[in-house]
């Protein structure tokens, strides 16, 4: 077991009082695993990634424990993480492509991260040109900078900076929301590969997009306010949901040959809810069509079936 | 309604305006009323230039614009660009940049009334208003009186085309309007359009997400490089694609019931037939061929 999640909560803290962005989040990590983390913007999936990594100031640990291959991972301890981060735990932040330093060279860029982090460049530079070729990158790139890369380009460049030192985990944050189909399914299938080549264990893909992520991940956990609300293998995510959130999420994607004629794709009537002072019991609650009065309780996280975890008092 | 004819847009780039950018080539395509039109590019294929060229913020650099007859880059002087607006008008991207923070949202009803409708009285024109926000399935209590921060993405959008709404427009521009939605919002908005569509609006709706716009649209047209690479009505564009570009992108749209693996062994088992693609016999022009009835394959680029 990579990765193990239990009862984690982390507020940020406002003038006006804690934000709930995640509210008692369980889950497990297996090796090899590529996990697609969804839900709409405001769910705490971005919060999630980012609490494995790193705490920024506003961020606060109110309970809940991480562990990485067994060991206890102190996400409230900013100077004891430190270690970890990028030789266990490695993030590829949103917007990679702005992540990069404008005024330096590339090759240049990612020695001073190498020394920061107390290896020596020319220990890995052999192994840096390898992995930029199986990206397809001319290894010339390293003596560019930033502003002679493509969008595409750079984004390879972060995700290959990023892998370097074989972490155990790979945050991949919205890594190719920015991108043009064509080069968003290059940069999808290098990340397979990079789990293949196990320059990475395992890796938490969060995205919005669950066509994407149905392309490339083994399991999806889809969050809303806050909470888990259901993981399982992709498959069965996409083609057999069984909360009613997912189950209303995906029908409400349209696809490739889906049209207007043959009927409409309904959205979700509502907003999900703010977090500064949730609601109790189910966050859906309001937006749900099976809601009853038991759902004014929270639903706990349970395996329906083997593999399968989904928070609903209707599917339990 | 909406005509554009071999239109093509070169910038100037480079410090001091000396390169030539090509954005627009020899594009020339129809809007009728009630029709749907989608540009569907990726970044760097002109999309965005054509939906501000007909909207008038930039001029072409050849070719005629003409929208019911008259050519809109004749359009001189406040009054005549006025009444232009008044039929034509554009929604954007960013919803959250269309708003100006410090004023209440529907600041945006008040600008349209004081520019267009100066003499209409407080209870007909609140009628309008709520009218034209019941249409894009608002609800007045929660959207009038709000600040831009206290609305939603989707509602922020929603009142913007409610605002085009208020001036019996004929054709929106719609660049990119769902992008940075989220998917449960998304669609109510897609279906906001189809709505309108049905009352006899045009639509111009630039996305760089193919799925989107096959959804509403009932002509697509795929650009690359700045010129046409495939234009058709949808389903026969995305049912028989005949461009090499065209299969490409499609081989790329993540889809929700089929892999990419799926898709490719697929195309290996069938490929398609090979398309003799027209020749542009120069830099410029890039001429089209019907494949079949009002489907047309444009040139190749490598």
């Amino acid at each position: 077991m990579t990765l193990r999640v239990n009862d984690l909560k982390v507020y940020y803290q406002t003038l006006r009082g804690d934000v709930h962005a995640l509210d008692g989040v369980t889950f497990d990590l297996a090796d090899g695993e590529i996990m697609g983390l969804a839900g709409e913007s405001g769910c705490g999936k971005t919060t999630l990634g980012k609490s494995l990594i790193r705490l920024d100031t506003r961020m606060r640990h109110v309970g809940g424990t991480i562990e990485l291959d067994g060991k206890d991972v102190p996400i409230a301890d900013d100077k004891a993480m430190v270690p970890l981060r990028y030789h266990e735990i490695s993030l590829i932040p949103q917007y990679a492509m702005s992540a990069l330093n404008p005024t330096r060279k590339i090759g240049r860029m990612i020695n001073e991260l190498l020394r920061a982090r107390g290896v020596r460049p020319v220990d890995i530079a052999d192994e840096l040109r390898r992995r930029l070729e199986l990206v397809g990158l001319d290894p010339d790139v390293l003596n560019r900078f930033p502003i002679e890369l493509s969008g595409g380009m750079k984004q390879r460049v972060v995700m290959v900076m990023s892998t370097l030192l074989n972490p155990s985990l790979l945050i991949a944050d919205e890594v190719t929301s920015a991108l043009d189909v064509s080069t968003q399914r290059a940069v999808a299938e290098s990340l397979v590969e990079f789990r293949d080549r196990e320059y990475v264990k395992s890796m938490v893909f969060v995205t919005h997009d669950i066509s994407l992520v149905y392309q490339m991940a083994d399991t999806i956990m889809v969050m809303y306010a806050g909470h888990i609300v259901e993981k399982a293998s992709a498959s069965t995510i996409v083609n057999a949901p069984r909360h009613p959130y997912t189950q209303m999420l995906i029908s409400a994607l349209p696809e490739v040959g889906t049209t207007t004629d043959q009927g409409r794709l309904e959205g979700i009537p509502g907003t999900p809810p703010g977090l500064l002072n949730p609601p109790t019991g189910c966050r859906f609650k309001d937006r749900c069509p099976l809601a009853f009065s038991k759902c004014s309780e929270r639903p706990p996280l349970v395996e329906i079936e083997p593999g399968h975890w989904a928070a609903c008092w209707k599917t339990g | 309604m909406l005509e554009l004819s071999h239109v093509h847009k070169v910038y100037r780039v480079g410090a001091f305006g000396g390169g030539r950018l090509r954005a627009v080539r020899d594009v020339s395509l129809k809007v009728e009323p009630g029709e749907v039109v989608s540009l569907i590019g990726e970044s760097g294929s002109g999309k965005s230039t054509i939906g501000k060229m007909v909207l008038g913020l930039f001029k072409p650099s050849s070719g005629s614009i003409t929208f019911d007859g008259t050519d809109i880059t004749t359009i001189r002087g406040h009054t005549a660009r006025k009444a232009y607006y008044r039929r034509v008008q554009g929604v954007f991207q960013d919803p959250f940049s269309s708003f100006n923070p410090i004023f209440k949202a529907d600041r945006v009803f008040e600008m349209i009334r004081s520019s267009y409708f100066p003499g209409v009285s407080d209870a007909d024109w609140r009628e309008r208003v709520l009218k034209a926000i019941g249409t894009v399935r608002l609800d007045p209590d929660n959207v009038l009186g709000k600040y831009p921060h206290q609305l939603s993405g989707g509602q922020m959008q929603r009142l913007l085309i409610a605002r085009a709404l208020l001036l019996d427009v004929d054709l929106l521009v719609a660049d990119e309007v769902i992008s940075m939605l989220d998917a449960s919002t998304r669609i109510d908005v897609l279906n906001l359009l189809a709505d309108l569509k049905e009352r006899g609006l045009g639509i111009l709706f630039v996305t760089h997400d193919l799925s989107l716009g096959n959804y509403v649209s009932d002509r697509s047209v795929i650009l690359r490089k700045g010129a046409i690479a495939e234009m058709g009505p949808t389903a026969r564009v995305f049912e028989n694609p005949l461009h090499p570009y065209s299969r490409h992108l499609l081989s790329c749209v993540p889809q929700l019931h089929r892999t990419w693996a799926e898709v490719d062994a697929e195309l290996a088992a069938n490929p398609p037939d090979h398309f003799e693609l027209p020749v542009a016999p120069d830099d410029e022009s890039a001429p089209l061929v019907e494949a079949e009835r009002g489907h047309f394959v444009g040139i190749d680029q490598g």
